[in-house]
């Protein structure tokens, strides 16, 4: 009977220390895994931002291993990305394809506004491309932008980040996953 | 006009404002938005996490279902439409999520706890009937408690 005083407590400490390593170390819960890792990055052909009546595709970065990043001016979170952004694309490890995505139910005029901030603060993207009405940015499944997709020569998804570059995950996961890519 | 009326005047114009806005959406097939909804309402907006597409107000939300709508225009099924949610987004959009072996855990575990508590408690109870020892009165004792039964 006395064991048995002690289970309670032990089954506490199993609980505190299961929320303890999920919090430490798991991952955040509003970070959903994508389906599209290892899958095929999803077709798209897009009028460019600065060149409406140019576009781009996924097709045309065939043969590159690039970082395709999710952006938009109303979105908080990318203008704390985009000075990393402007260090990273200065390492020319990759390029680095922007999509601008518009709102449908945005009526400001976010193609002016994401010249404007490009040119003020700096374009870090080898080419950035206007999603007028989301529909590539859903095709990708994105949330809750900045999202970036490393993708491989052969167009295949093979890392996703939710949420800014940090140094760390461009450091330790972006730049030596695209290194080994290219020697493939 | 006193400032009271200018605020009087100011708020009707308001509510007016507010209750056009409402009016003013889109006037879609009854049939497609009935569907439409019945849809939004098995999926998980994923900016608000907690909330429907269906509720949802997140300028996502708002284009997701607009691409709903215009899929089930063109003539998609419910099942190809969730597919097409779940391609994008994964299982997790799903408000029901499919059983399968990643989920087993979730929709299983609670009936296996069950299972478990029934069979502890089963066993706590059984021990606890043995752990009393049935002590008989002496007959000393007897005596006593007869005794005091009659005074009371």
């Amino acid at each position: 009977m006395k064991k048995l005083l002690f289970v309670p407590l032990g089954l506490f400490l199993l609980l505190a220390i299961a929320i303890a390593v999920v919090l430490i170390r798991g991952r955040d819960p509003h970070e959903i895994p994508s389906p599209l890792i290892n899958k095929a990055a999803p077709a798209f052909q897009l009028p460019q931002l600065h060149e409406p009546r140019k576009t781009l595709s996924a097709q045309d970065m065939r043969g590159k291993v690039w970082l395709l990043n999710f952006w938009g001016t109303w979105c908080i979170a990318c203008r704390e990305e985009h000075p990393l952004l402007l260090d990273y694309a200065k390492e020319n490890a990759l390029p680095i394809v922007g999509v601008d995505y518009k709102y449908s139910s945005d009526n400001s005029d976010e193609r002016a506004a994401a010249v404007q901030l490009l040119a003020q603060l700096g374009n870090p993207y080898s080419l950035t491309v206007y999603d007028d009405n989301g529909r590539v940015s859903i095709d990708y499944g994105v949330y809750g932008a900045p999202e970036s997709f490393l993708i491989d020569k052969q167009g295949v998804i093979r890392f996703k980040q939710i949420g800014p570059i940090t140094e760390e995950v461009w450091r330790k996961s972006i730049v030596p996953l695209a290194r080994q890519l290219n020697n493939e | 006009m006193s400032k009271r009326s200018v605020l009087a005047v100011l708020a009707a114009l308001w509510f007016a404002a507010a209750i056009g806005a409402q009016v003013a959406q889109p006037i879609e097939d009854p049939a497609i938005e009935a569907r439409m909804k019945n849809l939004t309402k098995q999926l998980r907006c994923l900016v608000c996490q907690n909330e429907t597409l269906a509720d949802s107000q997140a300028q996502l939300a708002e284009d997701l279902r607009r691409e709903i709508r215009e899929q089930i225009k063109a003539g998609k099924s419910d099942q190809e439409i969730l597919a097409y949610a779940t391609q994008r987004y994964g299982d997790f959009i799903l408000y029901n999520p499919p059983v399968k072996a990643t989920t087993y855990l979730l929709w299983f575990g609670p009936f296996l706890l069950l299972v478990i508590g029934t069979i502890l408690l089963f066993r706590f109870l059984k021990q606890r009937r043995t752990m009393i020892e049935a002590k008989p009165l002496t007959a000393e004792e007897h005596r006593r408690a007869e005794k005091l039964l009659r005074e009371m």
